[in-house]
C-alpha cells in the first residue's frame, strides 16, 4: 500500500480496530467458505466430503481423476488467449470511437452516439440465436475469434472512454497539434496515457466477464481446441448421476488457481495502480 | 466444425462429385455429438469406440465430440442444423424424437436397412425402447444408451429397521409401510433420515409417470398429440407422491434434487432412492453399505417408462455420410459392445443378444442387480413424448411441483398441466 | 475541406470498426428479433407466417412471463443495493489499518475469479437440506431443517444469496480505489471542526464515492438482467417457476422449447426494458459530467 503519510483522525482506535478486525473478519471468512470447502473436498475422498473430521486421510485423487477427465491446460490456455484477445481489440477499438465522439463534430454523431448506447444494455448474451447464425456464414463457429467477436466493440467502454477523454482539456489538444502531431498520434500521446485509471478499472471488468462467460461460449464452441475453461468445467457438472462434488472441487482449483495466486500475489500492486489512477 | 474437417469434408464432397477417381482417399467424415450424463472418463470409452471402428473401417472417419449434457448437446444439434452444419450423427433423448422431426432434422434409418439382415438386426433390440424410436411406420431412433427407472435401498438401514434387507417394497402400500419404519425423527421433531426419496428437479415428469403407469394411465398417445395428465391414475399417482411427503411424512417436504438425490443416499440421509439404472455403476461405487436393487413397486401393476438416449442421423448430412454412419451405427449396436457399454456405465443393454454374451453373463452372476433393469423392460412403457415435448413435460413438472409444495391441491395442478399441454398440441392434430 | 468535412472524415474512419461491429453482433441481430417476433415460428411443415402482435399478446397472458419478471425484480432489488452496501463496508474495512487486512481483502475478491458454473455447485452443496454446510451449521444450533432450494418461498433468496456473494468484492475494489483517492485533508478538515465518523462518511465520503457508485451501479444492473449460470446449476428455474428470470425464460423459450419467434418477442421486452434502464442511467450520468 502507498503508505499513508499520516494516520486519518477517523481511523479506528483502541477497541474500534478490534470490533472492525473481527466484524471485516467474519465477513471474509463467510466470503471465503465456498472455496474453503472447495479445498476440503478436493483433498478428501467422495465419503469424506461433506463430513468435516480432521482426521479424515487426504487424498489427490480427486485432482487425477480431474485432470484425466479433460485436457485443462488446453482450456486454461484457450480461456487466456479469449480474454486476451477481446481485452486489446477492446482496448483499440473503443479508444477509437471514444476519441471521435470526444473531440470530432462530425455528420451524424448523435446518431451514431446513440446507436452506441443501443448496446449498452443489449447483452450479446440476449441475441444467440441471430449471431450464431452470422457465426457460421462466417466460419467462425467453434473458433476462439467468434467467442470474442461480438463483445469486443462495447458500448460500456466506448462510452466510460468518452466521458473520460471529454474531461482532458482542449489546450492539451491544440498544443499537441500545433506542433504537427496527426490525430492518431495525438491520441497515442495525450489522451491514451491521461486516461490509464479507466483502462485498469474497464480492463478489470472485461477480464473477470470473459473469465467467467458461459452462456455464449457454450453455444459457439464444439471442440477441445475452442472450448474456454467455463465451458469445460461443465463436464462436471449434475447430470443423469448426480453431482459429484470432490472432482468439480477439485476441477475447480485447478482452473481458478492460477488467477487466484496471481491476485495473492500482485493484489498491492493491482490496488496500488487503481489507486494511484484513481478512477472516479 | 473446425477448418480442418471443413477441408476435409470439401474433399470428400468432391471426390463423390468427381465419380469417385481413384485419388480422392479422403474419407468419409461422421461428426457424432453425443451426451455424457455419467462422468469423465467414459469420453475416453467413446473416443476409444470411434478409433477401433476407424481401424477396422479405414474409408470412414467417425470424429466423436462431447457436447454436454443432453439439453446442451440438443442445443448444439438444433443450432448447428438451423444454422447449416449440423453432426451427422447424434445422441439425443430419445423423447426428443418429435421434436427433431418438427424441425425436420432427422432421416429415418429405413431407407439405409433395405436387407433382410438389417430388418433383423432392427428387430433385435427390446420392444420397449422401440417405442420412443419410430412413429409414423418409420425408424427414427436407434438405441444407445437407454434407461428404466429402479428402486435402490439401504440394506443395513432396512436391517436396522427390523425389515428383511433382502426384500424390497412389492406394492405402493408395503412401499409406504416400510418408509415409515425408515423415518427416523430425533428428540426435536427433526428428521435425521428419511425412508424413501422420489426426486422432482429435472426428470420429475419421468417419475410420476411411473407411478401413473402403476396406476393404469397411459400420459400420451403414440402420435404425440394428445395427453391424459388429468387421467384418474395419474391424479392417483400423483395424490400418492405428494401424500408420502405432505401426509406421511416420510419423504422430504418441497422438491427434490435430481442432480443430490444418489448422494443423499450415500449420505444414508434416505433409505430408497427411486433413480435411473444409469446411476448403477455410481452407487456400485460410492455406497459404503450394501445396497439392493429392485423393480419398481406396483400399485394397480408394475411399471417404469423407459428413458435415455437414441441415435439420430442428421437429414442434411450427404447420404455417404448417412451410409457411414448407420454403418458405425450398427457397429457400436453390436451385442458385445452393448453389454461392454452397460457394463461401464450402468445403462440397460439395448438387446436381449447383450445379455446373451459371455461378459454380460460373468457381470450379471457376480452382479445380480445388472439383470434387474432388463427384468423391469416386460412391464415398460414408451416415456412420456410428445410434439413441443419440452413444453409439455415441463407445464407437466412445473405442476407437479407446486402440488408437492402446496400450492396447488393435486387435481387442481393435473387440470392447469393438461390444459396447457391441450393449448400447446392442438396445432398438432 | 472545411472542419466539419473533415471532422466527418476523421470521426467516421476512427468510429468504422467498432461500428462495423456494433451493426454485425447487436443491432442486425436485435432488429432481426424485432422483425421476427411479427412472425410465427417456422418449422420445417409449417413456414412462417405474419401473425402482427399476437405474440406479445401471448406474452401479457402468459403467467411464466409475469412470475419471471417479478421474480427479476426482486432479484435485482435484492442483489443491487445488499451487493454495493456490502461492497461499501468491505472497502472501508479493508482501506483501515486493521490486522488481516489483506486476507479479508483477498478473501473479498475470490468470488470474482471462481467461474459461477462450478461455484454453483458448491452453493448447491451449502443449500442442500439434511447435510449441506447450512444445515449443518443450523442443526448445531437446534434449528428445524429446511429445504432452501426446493421451496418456492426461499429459492429465489438462495440464488440472490449467490449473486451478492459474487458481486461484493468485485466492486468492493472499485470502492477501495475512490477512497484511497480521497485527499487526507478532507479527513483532518472534517475532524477539525467536529464532525463524528459516520458524519464523515455520509457528508465527504459517500458524496465523493457517488461517480463510483454510477459505475458500479450499470454493472449490477446488467448483471441483474444476466447473471443466470448459478440458475441453470441449481434450480433450473425450478420449484414451479420460483427462480425463473427473464434471460432464464428466453433461453428456455429459445433452446429448449425451439419457439424462436416467442423468444424473439420476449427478446424485445426485455430489451425494451434495459434500454429504458440505460436511458434513465445515461441521463444520470451525463448530469453528472455537467455537474462537475
Amino acid at each position: 500500500m502507498s503508505a499513508p503519510a499520516a494516520r486519518s483522525p477517523y481511523a479506528p482506535t483502541g477497541i474500534w480496530v478490534g470490533i472492525e478486525a473481527a466484524g471485516a473478519l467474519v465477513l471474509a471468512c463467510l466470503w471465503i467458505l465456498p472455496l474453503l470447502f472447495a479445498v476440503w473436498a478436493a483433498f478428501h475422498a467422495t465419503e469424506d466430503t461433506t463430513r468435516f473430521a480432521l482426521t479424515a486421510p487426504l487424498t489427490l485423487e480427486n485432482f487425477r481423476r480431474a485432470w484425466e477427465a479433460a485436457p485443462f491446460a488446453r482450456y486454461f490456455l484457450n480461456t487466456f488467449v479469449l480474454v486476451t484477445l477481446i481485452l486489446v481489440c477492446q482496448f483499440v477499438l473503443c479508444t477509437l470511437a471514444a476519441y471521435a465522439f470526444a473531440r470530432f463534430s462530425f455528420v451524424g454523431r448523435e446518431i451514431a452516439f446513440a446507436l452506441v448506447l443501443a448496446q449498452l444494455m443489449i447483452m450479446p448474451d440476449v441475441l444467440i440465436v441471430e449471431n450464431y447464425r452470422t457465426m457460421s456464414r462466417l466460419g467462425l463457429v467453434d473458433t476462439i475469434p467468434g467467442i470474442a467477436l461480438p463483445y469486443v466493440a462495447s458500448a460500456f467502454g466506448i462510452f466510460l472512454l468518452r466521458q473520460t477523454f471529454r474531461t482532458i482539456p482542449r489546450e492539451l489538444d491544440d498544443a499537441a497539434r500545433v506542433e504537427g502531431a496527426s490525430a492518431l498520434q495525438t491520441l497515442w500521446k495525450v489522451y491514451v496515457p491521461l486516461a490509464r485509471p479507466i483502462y485498469v478499472a474497464y480492463g478489470l471488468v472485461s477480464v473477470s466477464f470473459h473469465w467467467n462467460n458461459f452462456l455464449w461460449p457454450l453455444i459457439i464452441t464444439n471442440s477441445v481446441e475452442a472450448r474456454p475453461l467455463t465451458v469445460g468445467l461443465q463436464i462436471f457438472s449434475s447430470g443423469d448421476q448426480g453431482v459429484d462434488w470432490s472432482v468439480i472441487c477439485a476441477a475447480t482449483l485447478m482452473t481458478s488457481a492460477p488467477l487466484l495466486i496471481g491476485f495473492l500475489l500482485f493484489q498491492r500492486q493491482f490496488v496500488q495502480s487503481f489507486i494511484r489512477a484513481g478512477i472516479r | 466444425m473446425d477448418r480442418r474437417h471443413f477441408i476435409a469434408g470439401t474433399g470428400a464432397a468432391l471426390g463423390l462429385g468427381l465419380s469417385r477417381p481413384a485419388w480422392a482417399q479422403a474419407p468419409t467424415e461422421v461428426s457424432f455429438y453425443f451426451p455424457v450424463a455419467v462422468g469423465g472418463p467414459i469420453t475416453k470409452i467413446i473416443d476409444g469406440y470411434a478409433a477401433d471402428f476407424s481401424k477396422e473401417n479405414p474409408s470412414i472417419k467417425v470424429t466423436p465430440t462431447y457436447a454436454g449434457t443432453y439439453q446442451e448437446t440438443i442445443v448444439k444439434v438444433l443450432t448447428a442444423h438451423k444454422s447449416g452444419t449440423p453432426p451427422t450423427l447424434s445422441v439425443l433423448l430419445s423423447t426428443d424424437m418429435f421434436t427433431m422431426i418438427d424441425e425436420d432434422a432427422v432421416s429415418p434409418f429405413d431407407s439405409f436397412l433395405k436387407g433382410p439382415d438389417d430388418q433383423a438386426w432392427l428387430k433385435g433390440f427390446y420392444p420397449a425402447f422401440m417405442l420412443n424410436s419410430q412413429t409414423e411406420g418409420k425408424t427414427w431412433g436407434i438405441p444407445f444408451q437407454r434407461s428404466t427407472i429402479v428402486l435402490y435401498w439401504n440394506k443395513d438401514l432396512f436391517r436396522e429397521a427390523g425389515l428383511d434387507p433382502e426384500k424390497a417394497p412389492a406394492t405402493w402400500a408395503e412401499h409406504l409401510a416400510f418408509a415409515e419404519k425408515l423415518t427416523k425423527r430425533d428428540g426435536a421433531g427433526n428428521t435425521t433420515q428419511w425412508g424413501t426419496q422420489i426426486p422432482s428437479t429435472g426428470f420429475a415428469y419421468w417419475l410420476l409417470q411411473a407411478m401413473a403407469i402403476q396406476s393404469g394411465a397411459i400420459l400420451a398417445n403414440q402420435e404425440g398429440n394428445r395427453t391424459a395428465f388429468d387421467d384418474p391414475g395419474a391424479l392417483e399417482a400423483l395424490t400418492y407422491l405428494v401424500d408420502l411427503s405432505r401426509k406421511h411424512k416420510v419423504m422430504a417436504p418441497g422438491t427434490i434434487d435430481w442432480g443430490t438425490t444418489p448422494r443423499d443416499f450415500f449420505e444414508r440421509k434416505t433409505a430408497m432412492m427411486w433413480t435411473t439404472t444409469g446411476n448403477l455403476t455410481n452407487v456400485r461405487n460410492n455406497a459404503k453399505f450394501p445396497f439392493g436393487v429392485a423393480i419398481l413397486p406396483a400399485n394397480k401393476r408394475r411399471g417404469s417408462p423407459t428413458g435415455g438416449g437414441n441415435f439420430y442421423l442428421s437429414k442434411k448430412a450427404k447420404p455417404a455420410e448417412q451410409e457411414a454412419a448407420v454403418k458405425f451405427v450398427r457397429w457400436m449396436t453390436q451385442p458385445e459392445r452393448a453389454a461392454k457399454w452397460s457394463i461401464d456405465t450402468g445403462y440397460v443393454a439395448i438387446s436381449p443378444a447383450a445379455y446373451e454374451t459371455a461378459a454380460m453373463k460373468d457381470y450379471a452372476a457376480a452382479f445380480p442387480p445388472a439383470a434387474v433393469a432388463r427384468d423391469q423392460l416386460q412391464y415398460a412403457a414408451a416415456e412420456l413424448s410428445t410434439h413441443e415435448n419440452q413444453r409439455v413435460t415441463k407445464a407437466l413438472e412445473d405442476n407437479i411441483q407446486a402440488a408437492l409444495n402446496g400450492s396447488k391441491a393435486p387435481d387442481r395442478a393435473l387440470k392447469d398441466a393438461q390444459a396447457e399441454a391441450e393449448r400447446v398440441l392442438k396445432p398438432y392434430r | 475541406m472545411t472542419t466539419r468535412a473533415r471532422d466527418t472524415l476523421i470521426g467516421w474512419a476512427l468510429l468504422a470498426p467498432a461500428m462495423t461491429l456494433l451493426v454485425a453482433f447487436t443491432h442486425w441481430p436485435a432488429l432481426a428479433s424485432l422483425i421476427e417476433s411479427f412472425y410465427s415460428t417456422a418449422r420445417p411443415r409449417r413456414p412462417a407466417r405474419f401473425v402482427g402482435t399476437a405474440n406479445y399478446e401471448q406474452i401479457l397472458a402468459d403467467p411464466v412471463f409475469w412470475q419471471a419478471f417479478s421474480n427479476n425484480l426482486l432479484y435485482a432489488a435484492g442483489t443491487i443495493p445488499v451487493s454495493i452496501a456490502l461492497a461499501i463496508l468491505m472497502a472501508v474495512w479493508v482501506n483501515d489499518r486493521i490486522p488481516g487486512r489483506t486476507f479479508a481483502r483477498v478473501a473479498y475478491f475470490t468470488p470474482t475469479v471462481l467461474p459461477m458454473i462450478a461455484v454453483a455447485n458448491i452453493w448447491l452443496f451449502f443449500f442442500t437440506p439434511g447435510y449441506g454446510l447450512l444445515e449443518q451449521i443450523t442443526g448445531a444450533f437446534g434449528l428445524p431443517s429446511h429445504n432452501w432450494l426446493g421451496s418456492p418461498e426461499t429459492a429465489l433468496a438462495a440464488v440472490t444469496v449467490v449473486a451478492i456473494w459474487k458481486e461484493a468484492g468485485f466492486f468492493m475494489i472499485f470502492y477501495l480505489a475512490a477512497l484511497q483517492a480521497i485527499p487526507p485533508v478532507l479527513a483532518e478538515a472534517a475532524s477539525l471542526e467536529g464532525a463524528s465518523r459516520w458524519t464523515f462518511f455520509r457528508r465527504v465520503q459517500f458524496p465523493l464515492l457517488m461517480p463510483t457508485t454510477l459505475f458500479v451501479l450499470i454493472n449490477a444492473v446488467i448483471n441483474a438482467f444476466r447473471m443466470i449460470d448459478q440458475i441453470i446449476v441449481m434450480t433450473r428455474g425450478g420449484p414451479d417457476n420460483a427462480t425463473t428470470l427473464v434471460l432464464f425464460y428466453i433461453y428456455q423459450v429459445g433452446f429448449s422449447f425451439w419457439d424462436t419467434a416467442y423468444a424473439a418477442a420476449l427478446t424485445v421486452v426485455l430489451l425494451a426494458l434495459l434500454g429504458l434502464v440505460a436511458f434513465v442511467q445515461y441521463g444520470i450520468l451525463e448530469r453528472r459530467v455537467h455537474y462537475r
